[in-house]
């Protein structure tokens, strides 16, 4: 009998802390995945930023430098400078790159900073137990909207993908979800195009991935992946924003998914 | 044969630093300091290294501490405000206990303050600066011959000891010229078997300051206050300049240890036995020798460009029941030999009448 699906052997054998119906769980397995795809496990240098992905060094057996809140782009220069034949990439979240990690995000960006950014956003603060994110729907209930966020107040939500796709120095970027079997297959296909950016030092890849917290979100695993599809999705809509392997960059007016 | 040649103070630096093997810089720019990157921004490309302008100073500590993780030498250079910045990018390089070499060119503070040389960043340097238990190794030159030599020591003992160092110099320190011999040790850069180059042939390495299971961060501390110990115990730097039979200890650092060494000759002209210590060190500050100097003493004057910071620390050193006072002249403002001599003719007038510490 043939094994056709197993663990990675990159992804260590131990329990996630993730609470249930975390998707942070599925971004690790792809990574392992593509790490593995392209033989990486022993050139790799994983940044995580601070929040739920910190603890990415339990889980996934490469060496890992742990960055200040925000910092994981500056961090992963220094990193890539010195080691520019070494597969890096940041693992952040969205408090940790669409908050206090704009600067260094956006300036690693558009110096064309030859590694990967995985950005897993949930809309929430999920390690600090549920604050308002900058990633926040519009009326969303966290701890610290207890009425909803209320662009008066507190601003839109901050559309990452869309807003690093149009800088020079970025060579891909996309946005995936992960709420459906079909839509982690899209992931993946997504992920490995943004490896092969790196490998084929082409410059900056970024990889937003929409994820539900069900825990902050105050849903079950099943109402999570509802809440996905019928709220997130319509203002992070999924696709390709930039490939400049393939040369498609999105048209004005064209759907982004049609690139997936 | 000797290499002497007339340099800058920012530029001998940097070409120290380049002598010590550091092939990474990482700055954004603020007065009075720009020479060291728009030096370094020509000559690492010639040697092979990278130059980044980063976005900010936050971002830069935080790719020298990318550089440092994969057991580069690097550094960067800033002043004052941008030196606040730093703050949360050292906190995190002492907690993942790796080296850099970071370069304070001060200006005057608190705020924007003002651009010329001022020493009031000695307890921000000192004491740490960001948040947590740990120490910065900071080296204090006083002149150009020291901005270069210090700045290969600091980066032999940052990997020595896997704590960042910094160079607390000034404005005046960083513009003026002298003549520097430019005749290199040898450098020799420790193996750095815990740095991130790839799970190759080996497991899996992590650079990180996050302890949270019982008691992890208690060990991790005493560690480092283990490690502080030993500095303080192997790697103090003192010059001194004494006389028999002092009537009063000088202790001054950086540039302000040239005006009181031209003070100290003209005391010593009008007949007062004066001495002179001056911490090369200020962490691990040599308090040692000064206890040790004060006990025959009696009377110590500290000289410094700010209201009296390093003061503490000698006071917190002489034999007990030392006489300690202190010039001090904040805001930019530089005591003339002139008036370190009338202090010094003061204090020794005063006799033992003084009894308290004053200022």
């Amino acid at each position: 009998m043939q094994k056709v699906f197993a663990r990675p052997a990159t992804l260590l054998e131990t329990g996630f802390h993730f609470c249930p119906g975390c998707h942070h769980g599925i971004v690790h397995r792809l990574l392992c995945e593509m790490l593995e795809r392209y033989n990486l496990q022993e050139k790799a240098v994983g940044v995580p930023g601070v929040g739920c992905g910190v603890f990415l060094y339990d889980y996934i057996a490469i060496d890992v430098c742990e960055a200040p809140h925000g910092r994981a782009t500056a961090v992963a220069t220094g990193i890539k400078r010195v080691q520019p034949d070494h597969f890096v990439f940041t693992y952040q979240g969205d408090g940790d790159l669409g908050a206090i990690g704009t600067a260094e995000v956006i300036h690693a960006a558009n110096r064309g900073e030859n590694f990967t950014v995985i950005f897993v956003n949930n809309s929430v603060y999920g390690m600090t137990g549920g604050q308002m994110a900058p990633t926040t729907l519009l009326g969303q209930y966290t701890t610290t909207s207890p009425a909803g966020r209320d662009s008066r107040n507190d601003g839109y939500p901050l559309h990452l993908a869309e807003m690093l796709a149009p800088l020079e120095g970025v060579a891909f970027a996309a946005r995936v979800s992960l709420h459906t079997p079909a839509h982690v297959k899209k992931a993946r296909r997504a992920l490995q195009r943004a490896f092969e950016t790196q490998l084929e030092k082409r410059g900056f890849s970024f990889m937003e991935f929409v994820s539900a917290c069900p825990t902050n979100w105050h849903l079950t695993t099943l109402q999570s992946v509802e809440h996905i599809e019928q709220k997130m999705l319509s203002v992070f809509p999924l696709g390709i924003y930039k490939n400049t392997a393939a040369a498609t960059v999105r048209k004005e007016g064209e759907p982004a998914d049609a690139l997936l | 044969m000797e290499k002497r040649k007339l340099m800058r103070g920012s530029i001998a630096l940097a070409e120290g630093a380049i002598t010590a093997g550091c092939r990474y810089y990482f700055g954004y720019p603020i007065t009075p300091q720009n020479e060291i990157s728009e030096h370094l921004s020509a000559r690492l490309p010639e040697v092979g290294g990278v130059f980044i302008q980063a976005e900010s100073e936050i971002a830069s500590i935080n790719m020298v501490l990318g550089a440092a993780s994969c057991g580069a030498r690097a550094m960067t250079s800033s002043s004052g405000p941008g030196i606040s910045l730093m703050q949360e990018g050292l906190s995190y390089l002492a907690g993942s206990e790796l080296p850099a070499l970071v370069v304070n060119i001060t200006r005057i503070g608190p705020g924007l303050g003002g651009i010329s040389a001022c020493q009031g960043d000695y307890w921000q340097a000192t004491r740490g600066g960001g948040h947590g238990d740990y120490r910065l190794i900071v080296l204090a030159p006083n002149s150009v011959q020291e901005m270069h030599d210090l700045a290969i020591k600091a980066l032999h003992l940052a990997d020595q000891y896997r704590n960042p160092a910094m160079i607390l110099a000034d404005a005046i320190l960083g513009q003026m010229m002298e003549p520097v011999n430019l005749d290199p040790p040898p450098v020799e850069i420790p193996a750095k078997p815990w740095a991130l180059t790839g799970a190759r042939g080996r497991k899996p390495q992590l650079v990180k300051s996050l302890y949270l299971a019982d008691g992890e961060m208690e060990k991790h501390n005493w560690h480092m206050y283990e490690k502080y110990q030993r500095l303080q115990e192997a790697e103090v730097m003192v010059e001194m300049d004494l006389e028999e039979h002092m009537d009063l200890l000088l202790v001054s650092f950086g540039s302000c240890s040239r005006m009181v060494n031209s003070a100290v000759a003209l005391a010593r002209s009008r007949g007062y036995r004066v001495g002179h210590i001056r911490p090369v060190t200020l962490f691990p500050f040599p308090g040692d020798a000064i206890r040790e100097v004060s006990r025959c003493v009696g009377k110590v004057l500290t000289v410094e460009m700010n209201t009296g910071q390093m003061w503490d620390d000698v006071r917190l050193s002489v034999y007990p029941g030392c006489q300690c006072r202190l010039l001090a002249r904040p805001g930019g403002a530089i005591p003339s030999p002139k008036q370190i001599l009338e202090e010094i003719e003061k204090y020794i007038k005063a006799g033992d009448l003084l009894a308290k510490s004053v200022r």
